[in-house]
C-alpha cells in the first residue's frame, strides 16, 4: 500500500510537470497554429534563471521568501523571453508554417548552446528550499514534500487558465480564435495581442515547470528542458490539441503510467508505455481526449 | 450629407493561388439604403467584400468615408483596422462561435469605439435573448443567422457588408431575415451580396453585377431588374416580374 501511494503521488508530481509545459503549448498551437519547438528553452530559462538569483539577486535565496522571489525572477525572464521571441520572430511567420518550425528548432538549439556556453554542460545542484527537502506520511507512505508543491501548482494553474478563459474578455477572444481567427479580426479585435499574450502565458508556465522541475530533480542542466518537451508534446497530443482540461487529464494519464511502468516493469520501460499509450489514444481516437479548448 | 461615395473601389485585383479572381473592380456604394452586388457562382463577389475588409491580398485603391464623412484609403490595413472605421461583416456561412454561447458570441462582437446597442438587437431578435446561454453550434441555421445579423447591429457601423444573408433559410426565414435588413437600412448603408432576386427586388436601390471578375453593369437596381433580358444575360436567370434566384 505504502508503495501504490508513494507511486500515485510521484507520478501526479510528474504529471504536474508535464502539464505545466504542455498547458502552454496547448494554449500556443490553439490559438496560433505553431508547434513551438523552443518552449522548452522557456522552462531551462526559468530553471536557470531561478538558479541564479536564488545565488546572486539581492533579497533572493535558496529558501522562504527568498527563494520565492528567485522562482518569481525566473519566471519573469522565461515570460519576458517568449514575449520577445513572439515579437520578434515568430509574428513575422504566421501561416509560414515550416519556417516557424525552423525557427523554434534553431531557437531551442541555439538558447541551449548559450546556457551551456554561460554556466557549462555539467548538472547543476538545484536549491530546495527546506519543507520541499522534508517528507510527509500519508498512510504509511513517506512522500517527499516536492510533489505536493508540484501538485498543487498544476491545479492552481488549471484553474487559472481556465477561470480566465472562461470570465475574462482576453479569455473570450482566444476561444474565439482557436474556432476561427480570420472571424475574430473581423470583428474588430487585434488578435495579434492575444498571440503574443498567449506566448507570454505559455513562457512563464514553462518557466515556472524550470524552476519546480529542479525542486523535482534536485539539479538542472541545459538539456532538461529538451527532453522535458518530447513528453509535453505527448501529453498535448493524446489530450487534444488546444484542449486544457484534456491537456490536464493527459498529464495525470501519462505521469502515472510512466511511473507504473517504470516500477513495476523495469526503468526505462515507462518511457516506452507512454509511447505506446500515445499509438493506443491516436488510434482509438485520433483528435485526442478533448479536442476543444476548456 | 454628400455625394461622395461612402465606399469606392478603382481598379482592384485579386490573385490567390495562382488565379486571377478580381480582375480591375471598380464600383462605388453611395451613403444610405441597400446596394446589391449580384453576379453568378464564382463571378468575384465574395472576394470584392472580402479586399474591403482586408482579408484577400489585393492592389488597387480602396476608399471608405468614415464616421468623420473624411475619406480615407483603407487598402493595406489590417482587417481589425478597417472595420473600427466603421464596417460590419456578415460572412456567407454565418461563422458564428460554435463553441460559445449566444451571449459570448454579442460580448465578442462588442467594438470598444463604439456603443453597443443590445436593447435594438433584443428588440429585432427577441428569441437571442431567451437563447443567451446557448451554444451558438446548437443553434438552427436561421437562429445562427440572427447572431450573424446581431453582431452587426450592436456597434455603430456606418457600413454592413452582408453575403448572403439568406442562404439555405426556409423562405419564412428568408423574408423575416430581409425585414430585419430593410429595417437596419433605414440607419445603416448595407452592400449586400444576395442571389435571391425578390430580396434584392424588395430591398436594393443600386446594384453592381460582377462577371468574371470585373463590374459587368451597375445602375440603379430596379432598371436591372425591370429588364428581363439584360438579367438572363448578365445573371443568367429571368426575373419575369417576381424576382428569382441566381
Amino acid at each position: 500500500m505504502t508503495t501504490l501511494v508513494l507511486l500515485t503521488i510521484t507520478g501526479l508530481g510528474l504529471a504536474a510537470l508535464y502539464f505545466l509545459v504542455a498547458s502552454g503549448l496547448s494554449l500556443i498551437f490553439g490559438l496560433m497554429d505553431v508547434l513551438n519547438f523552443a518552449h522548452g528553452a522557456f522552462l531551462t530559462i526559468g530553471a536557470y534563471g531561478t538558479w541564479w538569483a536564488a545565488g546572486n539577486l539581492p533579497g533572493a535565496g535558496e529558501s522562504g521568501w527568498g527563494f520565492v522571489l528567485a522562482v518569481v525572477f525566473g519566471v519573469a525572464v522565461g515570460t519576458l523571453v517568449a514575449a520577445l521571441i513572439e515579437l520578434l520572430l515568430i509574428r513575422p511567420l504566421y501561416q509560414r508554417h515550416i519556417e516557424q518550425v525552423l525557427v523554434t528548432v534553431g531557437l531551442s538549439l541555439a538558447l541551449v548552446a548559450l546556457v551551456r556556453a554561460v554556466w557549462g554542460a555539467d548538472p547543476r545542484p538545484f536549491p530546495r528550499p527546506g519543507w520541499a527537502r522534508g517528507t510527509t506520511s500519508i498512510l504509511g507512505a513517506n512522500v517527499p514534500n516536492d510533489r505536493f508543491l508540484l501538485i498543487v501548482s498544476a491545479v492552481v494553474v488549471l484553474v487559472a487558465v481556465l477561470a480566465f478563459l472562461r470570465f475574462t474578455r482576453v479569455g473570450l477572444i482566444i476561444r474565439a480564435g482557436v474556432e476561427n481567427r480570420t472571424m475574430v479580426t473581423a470583428l474588430g479585435i487585434d488578435v495579434r495581442k492575444a498571440f503574443t499574450l498567449v506566448f507570454a502565458i505559455g513562457g512563464a508556465f514553462a518557466a515556472l515547470a524550470g524552476a519546480l522541475g529542479g525542486i523535482y530533480l534536485g539539479s538542472i542542466s541545459p538539456g532538461q528542458g529538451t527532453s522535458l518537451l518530447i513528453f509535453a508534446f505527448i501529453v498535448v497530443v493524446i489530450g487534444g490539441m488546444s484542449s486544457i482540461t484534456g491537456t490536464a487529464a493527459a498529464a495525470v494519464l501519462v505521469g502515472l503510467v510512466q511511473q507504473f511502468a517504470n516500477y513495476y516493469a523495469a526503468s526505462g520501460v515507462g518511457d516506452l508505455s507512454v509511447v505506446l499509450l500515445l499509438a493506443v489514444v491516436l488510434l482509438a481516437r485520433p483528435s485526442g481526449l478533448r479536442a476543444r479548448l476548456a | 450629407m454628400t455625394d461622395a461615395p461612402l465606399l469606392r473601389l478603382s481598379d482592384v485585383h485579386v490573385r490567390l493561388t495562382g488565379s486571377h479572381i478580381l480582375q480591375g473592380v471598380d464600383l462605388s456604394v453611395r451613403r444610405g439604403g441597400v446596394t446589391a452586388l449580384l453576379g453568378r457562382n464564382g463571378a468575384g463577389k465574395t472576394t470584392t467584400v472580402k479586399a474591403v475588409l482586408g482579408l484577400v491580398p489585393c492592389t488597387g485603391t480602396i476608399e471608405f468615408a468614415g464616421a468623420s464623412g473624411r475619406i480615407e484609403r483603407i487598402d493595406g490595413r489590417r482587417t481589425h483596422e478597417i472595420v473600427r472605421r466603421g464596417i460590419g461583416y456578415a460572412p456567407e456561412d454565418r461563422e458564428v462561435f460554435a463553441g460559445l454561447t449566444v451571449a459570448e458570441n454579442l460580448a465578442l462582437a462588442e467594438r470598444r469605439n463604439s456603443a453597443h446597442h443590445h436593447d435594438r438587437v433584443f428588440e429585432l431578435f427577441p428569441e437571442l435573448k431567451q437563447r443567451s446561454r446557448q451554444l451558438a453550434g446548437t443553434l438552427s441555421g436561421g437562429q445562427q443567422q440572427m447572431v450573424a445579423i446581431a453582431r452587426l447591429l450592436l456597434n455603430d457601423n456606418q457600413l454592413l457588408l452582408i453575403d448572403e444573408p439568406t442562404k439555405g433559410l426556409a423562405p419564412l426565414l428568408v423574408a423575416e431575415v430581409a425585414d430585419v435588413l430593410a429595417r437596419a437600412a433605414e440607419e445603416v448603408t448595407i452592400l449586400l451580396v444576395e442571389q435571391n432576386l425578390t430580396v434584392v427586388q424588395r430591398m436594393a436601390q443600386d446594384a453592381v453585377v460582377v462577371d468574371q471578375g470585373r463590374v459587368a453593369w451597375s445602375g440603379p437596381a430596379g432598371d436591372l431588374l425591370a429588364d428581363a433580358d439584360r438579367t438572363r444575360e448578365l445573371l443568367g436567370v429571368a426575373t419575369s416580374g417576381g424576382g428569382g434566384r441566381l
